[in-house]
């Protein structure tokens, strides 16, 4: 059965993205499907599906659907379960609801993530105390932490300073990456860098976290909830929203050891994907790269054939990946420079883009979209194609 | 002994023979059975060929380093007077892969693929801990 086209995405819901305190990971994740549902114009009655990827603030969430449909209010489900595969979670999640939509397990599902790992600024007292939000992801087990190392950034930074050796990819390389999507969200008002520019110099002034990666090669850390509507092709042509299409879909989990292949799983979804939508890389028009850090934007960029294995940095260092190239790629600033909730944030911009709703940084005539989920350290990843039109 | 202030790893039950060998200053290492692959840290099974049957064996302790990061950022006191300090991921003879320290050389003077060999630090009464050195 190919499931092309044969669902949609109808509803949207961003809430208020960063250094915001409204909610907790639970309340987030309620506003972010009450904004979704009013998006696509349809009630809370109307949802029979609930799929949440949690965030860290979730904790284990071994029963988090189950938390978040009690928190809604929701009866009848047809569908109810937690999603992780790390970054590939968002795309993987809406897989999953098309797949149960497609079978007739369900008719509505809601997607959701949601995080809240920030606290709000620490009072004198608590600074004293030594509290605040610093080290949120610094965590580590064992041995790693007897040598000093923690936190995925030390990860990641393994397989990039092993990509550098062996390729000559260099920092400006990187930086690169990461100017040009801040230059997309200078053009986005939801984008924590909305209205902050930054140059090359930038880059290379700002402080290292852990070589070869600077601060700017980071994704932010947010608070936020963000959640889409799935539900058939036909049903969301009637919907206040136009559909946008989910074209092809595909995951590829390599696991094993990213420092020996550089290499993330996007060879294997994207064919899977590609193949459903029945398009090839040259139909592409807006491509929303999972960017937990630019190296993974420029691994990615190699994996689904942009360019040859090892040549991403020469690919991206001529600009044609910012606003006014030949590639557009994560438009609306991404995780780096508009905010971080994992793979729903190329996710979302892929949907505002193929609505044309993306105001100054709306990409002319984009309708197809190459959506992608990374995670684990480059194990686990997920592809979708999404399309203004079936 | 001094006072030792970073994080000293817990010897849990299916490490303890990798620490009792770095106690006696000797590196060994995990070998399954089944198809001989060597690997570290311990695992109850081999992701190889599924074998439990696997012995802790003496390996050479001579490697390369295979990649290596540069730490800014405190994350632990332990480690505060030390930023930025590097960690390295040594590929040892054998094949398996250690996250580790290398000593003697300044972070920015690590090159991939530096011939290392072990050596061995001990921080507690209990507790050893290996590390590379340049060969």
């Amino acid at each position: 059965m190919n499931l092309r086209s044969q669902t949609a995405i109808a509803g949207l819901g961003i809430t208020k993205q960063g250094k915001v305190y409204d909610y907790n990971h639970v309340g987030f994740a309620v506003e972010a499907v009450r904004l979704a549902l009013a998006d696509a114009g349809l009630r809370r009655e109307d949802l029979d599906g609930l799929l949440l990827n949690p965030g860290l603030s979730w904790g284990e969430a071994a029963m988090g659907s189950f938390q978040l449909q009690q928190a809604m209010g929701l009866r009848d489900l047809r569908l109810s379960s937690v999603m992780n595969a790390g970054g590939a979670s968002a795309a993987a999640m809406i897989q999953h609801a098309a797949q149960a939509i497609a079978a007739g397990v369900c008719t509505t599902v809601a997607c959701v993530f949601s995080d809240a790992p920030l606290k709000p600024p620490a009072t004198k007292a608590e600074k004293k105390d030594g509290g605040g939000s610093a080290g949120a992801y610094g965590f580590a087990r064992g041995l790693d932490a007897a040598y000093g190392q923690f936190g995925v950034n030390a990860l990641y930074a393994l397989v990039a300073q092993r990509h550098m050796h062996l390729y000559g990819t260099t920092n400006d390389h990187l930086g690169a990456i990461a100017v040009a999507q801040r230059q997309w969200a200078n053009k986005n008002p939801q984008a924590q860098f909305y209205d902050t520019p930054m140059t090359i110099e930038d880059y290379r002034r700002s402080r290292w976290v852990v070589e070869p990666f600077h601060l700017f090669d980071c994704c932010l850390v947010s608070n936020g909830g963000l959640a889409v509507i799935v539900t058939a092709a036909e049903r969301a042509r009637d919907l206040k929203k136009p559909p946008v299409y989910i074209r092809g879909m595909g995951q590829g989990h390599p696991g094993g050891d990213p420092g020996e292949t550089l290499a993330s799983g996007a060879v294997l979804a994207k064919a899977t994907a590609f193949t459903m939508a029945g398009i090839a890389l040259s139909d592409i028009d807006v491509v929303e790269l999972y960017d937990c850090y630019t190296f993974t934007v420029l691994v990615c960029l190699e994996d689904y054939g942009f360019c040859k294995k090892g040549e991403g940095g020469p690919f991206v260092a001529d600009g044609k990946i910012a606003p006014g190239g030949s590639l557009p790629v994560n438009t609306g600033g991404g995780q780096l420079s508009s905010f971080y909730m994992w793979g729903m944030t190329p996710v979302s911009e892929a949907v505002i883009q193929l609505r044309g709703d993306g105001g100054a940084r709306q990409v002319p005539g984009a309708g197809v979209a190459l959506v992608s989920g990374n995670g684990g350290i480059l194990s686990t990843h997920s592809t979708l194609v999404l399309a203004g039109a079936p | 002994m001094a006072e030792y202030g970073k994080p000293v790893p817990a010897i849990t039950p299916e490490m303890r023979p990798f620490f009792a060998a770095a106690k006696r200053h000797q590196l060994v290492v995990q070998r399954c059975c089944g198809c001989g692959t060597h690997r570290f840290p311990a695992r109850e099974l081999c992701s190889n060929c599924w074998s439990r049957e696997a012995e802790w064996v003496a390996v050479s302790g001579t490697g390369e380093i295979f990649s290596f990061n540069v730490m800014h950022q405190v994350y632990h006191p332990g480690f505060a007077a030390e930023v930025p300090y590097a960690v390295v991921a040594v590929k040892l003879k054998e094949g398996a892969k250690m996250t580790s320290s290398l000593v003697g050389v300044k972070p920015h003077d690590i090159r991939i693929g530096m011939p290392v060999r072990v050596v061995f630090e001990d921080l507690t009464d209990e507790v050893t801990l290996p590390k590379f050195a340049p060969a």
